[in-house]
């Protein structure tokens, strides 16, 4: 046996060593990136959403927007506060119903209802939103966000779960306001 | 003690490697109090790693205890407030001396050849700090960080298919929870940081390995083939070794920088926190760290259309942009003053980054939350008015066009101000404008009636200075006076 055999039998231990750490590491890999992307893979899933009450129909008069909170769904032992949301809720007559995603169609800040001018301002760049919550001026693309409702046994009701963002809005509500674009 | 060092020495073996990296030998010309920033950043990053760890000693990073536990460091704990100050004010001063320092290097020719390298770990370490910032200001767990971080979100959702799923990955679930902040604080706390030490490690190696960069002569040009050897004579005629010749303004600059970081946080103390993270609280502006006020203005006044392009593109394009610098103009003039284009950039990018800025400071497009009850009409608009008119008055108050609109200077300046708004429009054009919007105004015809719209219209049409006719429609004279009625 040569020297130069002798080396190339340490190279092949060498290279089944990287091999045998290539394929543990690989296997840790899995669980790895299934632990970091597990709140996107979840949102696939059985999903964040759910149907949440506001409240008793009661509680909207008829032509008039009111703040409503509801609590997330999806709930983490450490959310705190954080997990008690707000929405607008316009009753137009009614069951009809109209609620809003707080949050401005436009990067996200609380959108406030003007009952007077009948406007939703937005405290940040400033965006406003008419009643009805089609796009009246400022930055925002789009109308306010909607959020699916219902009204059953006198209680309003309304599917949340997740932030409503731009790029999350189709998913919201399956549909453009009349203003969007 | 002699025998001590030895002893350690002998098996660290880092006396001469530590000796020959102090005393190496730079261009006399830069013992310069232009060359200190460098040292100052490194100096305020080992300040924000100790206070950083004090803070970490009090601080809860969970959704319902931060906001309580950074109370108790500012109200309880004895001089809590005080470290929190330091570690806040520290961050403003490290982006800002960051930020001089790649000024500095870029106006000296320091990027060019053969430090291509340094520059290009130097810009992610900008990124890096940058991104202390921003993770900083949500570990801070208040409103403005809450919204903030839904800011945030409705930017990074506007990315193309992937927009929802890096939303969900950035907030850890679907909406801003207690994993939102746990995952900042991983950020903050671990990955970022230790980062940052590693690059500026490799930052400070290389500026060892190459040499500190030369005061640049007009003239004096950089060509690949003779660099090298060039930067070794000038070190070798001209040299002096860096301790204790050069080292002294660095240790000044700073003793200087603590000094003043310590005593913005003494006069100002901490930054906040502002309310508690409360969503279903909304009466709340939120607003962004310094750092970031100019985005926060570009965004408000960037057109919609552009706004997903600009936000998207734009950063990549100035990453891509300070990364490929080096390589554009890695050879020729170091100087500034034979850099004309260079010293235009950093004028124009100082300029229009400080109007933002400066603009941010008091949001001119936003509307004014709370003008509608705050500011009555003032009284010498309605002297002297008919009845009609100061029906208008009243409608122009409970309508809350003060919102957007000033008279006075007191109001909103989202739309113009509408103290000679007469002279500049018509009464049918003022109608036409009430009732259909445009313009970035709101229609408000679904919600006047038209006795309101009347008297409205009134109004406006008395608002002109005194020696100013109001705008007439030349052509409604005509016709009137054709069908033989006279205006």
């Amino acid at each position: 046996m040569s020297n130069e055999n002798m080396l190339s039998r340490r190279g092949l231990f060498m290279k089944v060593g990287m091999l045998f750490n290539g394929l543990v590491a690989t296997a840790l890999a899995l669980p790895i990136v299934r632990f970091l992307f597990s709140s996107v893979t979840r949102g696939h899933g059985n999903g964040y959403f759910s149907w949440v009450s506001l409240g008793r129909i009661s509680e909207f008069p008829e032509g008039e927007t009111r703040l409503a909170t509801f609590r997330n769904p999806y709930v983490m032992p450490t959310d705190g506060k954080t997990v008690d949301t707000a929405c607008w809720v316009r009753r137009i007559e009614g069951d009809q119903f109209q609620v809003f995603a707080v949050n401005c169609a436009h990067l996200g800040c609380p959108v406030r209802w003007f009952p007077q001018s009948g406007l939703f301002m937005c405290p940040c760049h400033g965006g406003a939103y008419y009643r009805d919550g089609s796009r009246a001026s400022g930055p925002p693309e789009r109308g306010l966000f909607e959020y699916p409702h219902k009204v059953e046994n006198g209680l309003v009701t309304i599917q949340a779960g997740e932030l409503p963002t731009p790029g999350l809005s189709a998913a919201l509500t399956g549909k453009k306001p009349p203003c969007a674009g | 003690m002699r025998q001590i060092g030895e002893w350690f020495d002998r098996r660290l073996q880092l006396a001469a490697p530590i000796r020959d990296a102090a005393e190496h030998p730079v261009p006399r010309n830069t013992a310069s109090w232009w060359y200190v920033f460098g040292s100052a950043a490194l100096t305020v990053f080992l300040l924000q790693l100790v206070t950083g760890i004090l803070l970490a000693l009090i601080y809860v990073p969970s959704a319902s205890e931060a906001w309580s536990s950074l109370q108790a460091l500012n109200h309880d704990v004895t001089l809590g407030w005080f470290i929190r100050a330091l570690h806040g004010w520290g961050s403003n001063f490290m982006v800002a001396i960051v930020l001089i320092h790649m000024v500095q290097v870029f106006l000296f020719g320091a990027h060019k050849f053969p430090r291509e390298l340094t520059w290009i770990i130097g810009v992610f370490l900008l990124l890096m700090t940058l991104g202390m910032a921003f993770s900083g200001q949500v570990l801070r767990f208040d409103q403005d960080a809450y919204w903030g971080l839904g800011i945030g979100a409705s930017i990074a959702s506007r990315v193309p298919v992937l927009g929802p799923a890096i939303v969900k990955l950035m907030l850890g679930g679907p909406i801003i929870a207690g994993a939102t902040l746990s995952r900042f604080f991983a950020l903050h706390v671990f990955v970022i940081p230790g980062m940052l030490i590693g690059f500026v490690c490799l930052h400070l190696l290389m500026v060892l390995k190459l040499g500190i960069n030369e005061w640049p002569m007009p003239g004096r040009l950089v060509k690949r083939s003779t660099y090298v050897t060039e930067y070794h004579e000038l070190t070798k005629k001209e040299g002096a070794p860096f301790v204790p010749y050069a080292i002294w303004k660095d240790l000044f600059f700073a003793a200087f920088i603590l000094l003043a970081v310590a005593g913005c946080a003494l006069y100002f103390g901490p930054f906040g926190p502002t309310g508690r993270p409360d969503p279903t609280i909304i009466q709340t502006v939120p607003k962004p760290d310094y750092f970031f006020l100019w985005l926060y203005a570009l965004l408000s006044l960037l057109p919609p259309s552009l706004e997903t392009p600009a936000l998207l593109i734009g950063p990549v394009l100035a990453i891509i942009g300070l990364l490929l610098l080096p390589f554009l103009s890695g050879e020729g003039e170091k100087s500034w003053r034979r850099r004309p284009i260079a010293v235009l950039t950093v004028l124009l990018t100082a300029i229009t980054l400080g109007t933002f800025t400066h603009l941010a400071g008091f949001t001119p497009w936003s509307p004014h939350m709370n003008a509608w009850s705050g500011d009555p009409v003032p009284e010498r608009f309605v002297h002297g008015a008919t009845a009609l008119q100061r029906q208008g008055a009243l409608v122009f108050q409970a309508k809350q066009c003060r919102n957007c609109h000033s008279l006075s200077e007191l109001g909103g300046q989202r739309g113009p101000a509408l103290d000679s708004v007469a002279v500049r429009l018509t009464q049918d054009q003022l109608i036409r404008q009430v009732i259909q919007g445009g313009g970035n105004m709101p229609a408000y015809g679904k919600n006047l009636s038209p006795a309101e719209t009347t008297a409205l219209v009134a109004f406006l049409a008395t608002l002109h200075p005194a020696g100013q006719a109001p705008a007439r429609d030349a052509a409604r004279d005509l016709v009137l006076k054709e069908s033989g009625t006279r205006p």
